[in-house]
């Protein structure tokens, strides 16, 4: 028996919600006596492998083929389903982000192995297996009983603390065959942009709304980001308006994201809008409007104009930072 | 090439959720019921699609599983413009089963594009496209902000991290759909609320399926402490906060 992590990396290192997986699968281990084999599809050099070991696991899987460079879902559970088969794994732990969404159902049909899916602790009981995840996007929690042998799990992203738990992890370099039959996705056109932070993987957030009134008026937001090392986001409003790139929209059909820190400047806090970053751990708000909803889910706010409190913000961090 | 669109009923965005005695169910007094909106943006662009003819789109079928409570909904989207509906007659227990059915449904009657949205607001579970297209064994693209047709082809815009990507796969083939897709959901006329009444509902009993996974229980969200405001002249203390309260710059 083992507990599977699928952890995923980005430019050669791993994301942070990498850690998060393994921290996470190791507290589920702990529960079932048992151990932790990670493992990682694409090029990761050997330090950063041995990471994963920091966190908990026991067994890092390095998966190395030319045929995976190209995510495809079909080719990707098929080989970690092998690997799951191998390890014996009676619970396997996926992010709940793009990747995972598209792995973990695809991997429940071939191992017939029910989803606890968008999870934010560790399972409420063994026996059943009781698993505790967000629903009514975020307007309610439910528990839920996975009744299958196996059970997939997709971790919420940021709700699971890092928790350092040294083991001494064996590296296994495969390059397993890959049915190529199942490589069905041509790539024709990428724009991607390196060294961004990512929006689903960033600590802090700052996020502009309708009060930021133009989209000429975004330099201040864009600058209090790179000062604190947050990614920017936007209300639907905002997105709808092309002021921001759609890329950028959180919320309930926007993207859904919990940081450390959501700094919500000019954005009233419609229910939508809660809905995409309520489980954000700290919550500021910057509104001319003391009675806007925003303010219920902040806990730190400020009332005032958001293009007059910005250049004021911008000026404290960078004395701060000094 | 024919479209099927599955559509989630579920309660309006902006519901206040309560339970039902037992908290193992919500309580559904009042609710309005509304197509889930990812689904309702696929449907916008199946649409689209069928209505510009260089994209080889023919038809549009929606598929719902749940019982006859669900018919308005159902009627919504024939309204928008979807040209049939089926309805699989059974309770949507968990998302096995509801893939399961969807399957079994595509299996007989043929789709070349099947879109699901990417999560239901309700369950929040992001799996019943990919479920599918397992069953299926079909490929899936998954995080779809876009899709159009070239010379029969299908070119998909897809979400990755830190940009997108255009691919393209074989039909038949899932997409798994998010915001982008459509820039506002469709919304029926007059003429598609009378038409609808008219186009026909396909209603097919469930097959056998044993649920994997049950809701046992619901609660509320930890209530959040009050907030603290800070002078707007003062954006120092703000920062004291976050660096010595919260600990989080």
């Amino acid at each position: 028996m083992s507990v599977l992590v699928y952890t995923e990396n980005w430019d050669g290192k791993f994301k942070k919600l990498s850690f998060e997986l393994v921290s996470y699968a190791t507290g589920i281990a702990k529960m079932l006596d048992t151990k932790v084999t990670a493992v990682s599809i694409g090029k990761v050099d050997e330090n950063e492998l041995i990471r994963l070991g920091t966190y908990g696991a026991n067994k890092i899987i390095n998966v190395i083929s030319d045929k995976l460079t190209i995510f495809d879902s079909q080719a990707y559970t098929s080989i970690l389903s092998e690997i799951a088969s191998k390890e014996n794994a009676s619970v396997i732990v996926i992010s709940n982000n793009n990747e995972g969404k598209a792995i973990a159902p695809r991997l429940s049909v071939r191992l017939k192995a029910g989803v606890g899916s968008g999870v934010s602790k560790l399972p409420l009981s063994l026996n059943p297996f009781t698993v505790y995840k967000r629903t009514y996007s975020g307007n309610a929690f439910a528990h839920v009983v996975i009744k299958s042998d196996i059970k997939i799990l997709t971790l919420a992203q940021n709700s699971f603390d890092l928790i350092e738990s040294p083991a001494n992890a064996t590296i296994d370099t495969i390059n397993p065959a890959v049915d190529t039959s199942l490589l069905k996705t041509t790539i024709k056109d990428t724009q991607k942009q390196s060294g961004k932070i990512l929006l689903t993987d960033a600590d802090i957030v700052v996020s502009g709304g309708r009060g930021m009134k133009s989209p000429d008026n975004w330099a201040p937001l864009v600058e209090l980001a790179s000062l604190l090392g947050a990614a920017t986001a936007c209300s639907r409003p905002v997105s709808d308006e092309g002021w921001r790139p759609h890329e950028e929209h959180t919320g309930q059909t926007g993207k859904i994201i919990a940081p450390n820190l959501y700094i919500a400047v000019g954005i009233s806090g419609a229910t939508q809008h809660l809905a995409g970053i309520s489980s954000s751990k700290y919550i500021v708000a910057i509104n001319s409007d003391k009675d806007a909803p925003i303010f219920e889910a902040a806990q730190y706010g400020i009332v005032g104009d958001a293009l007059k409190v910005l250049p004021k913000l911008v000026e404290a961090v960078k004395e701060i930072r000094k | 090439m024919k479209i099927l669109v599955c559509i989630s009923n579920v309660p309006d965005t902006t519901t206040k959720i309560k339970f039902a005695v037992g908290n193992a169910s919500i309580d559904t007094t009042g609710i309005q019921w509304v197509i889930n909106p990812w689904d309702e943006l696929s449907l916008t662009r199946a649409l689209e699609l069928k209505d510009d003819a260089s994209s080889g789109i023919k038809s549009v079928t929606v598929i719902h599983v749940g019982p006859a409570a669900a018919e308005p909904t159902i009627r919504k989207a024939l309204a928008i413009g979807a040209d049939d509906a089926i309805r699989v007659n059974a309770l949507s227990s968990d998302a096995w089963f509801v893939a399961a059915q969807i399957a079994e449904v595509i299996k007989k009657e043929q789709f070349d594009v099947i879109m699901c949205g990417i999560e239901s607001s309700d369950y929040n579970g992001s799996v019943v496209g990919g479920m599918i297209s397992e069953f299926l064994a079909v490929p899936s693209v998954s995080a779809v902000s876009g899709i159009k047709f070239e010379n029969g082809q299908p070119l998909i815009t897809r979400e990755i991290d830190g940009g997108k990507e255009v691919v393209s796969v074989p039909v038949p083939f899932v997409a798994i759909v998010q915001k982008g897709i459509a820039k506002e959901p469709r919304i029926a006329a007059m003429r598609g609320i009378m038409m609808a009444r008219s186009k026909p509902v396909k209603v097919i009993e469930p097959l056998q399926v044993e649920p994997l996974t049950q809701i046992v229980e619901f609660e509320k969200p930890a209530p959040r402490a009050a907030c603290k405001f800070i002078d707007a002249e003062n954006p120092a203390q703000l920062l004291n906060l976050l660096q010595n309260e919260a600990k989080v710059i």
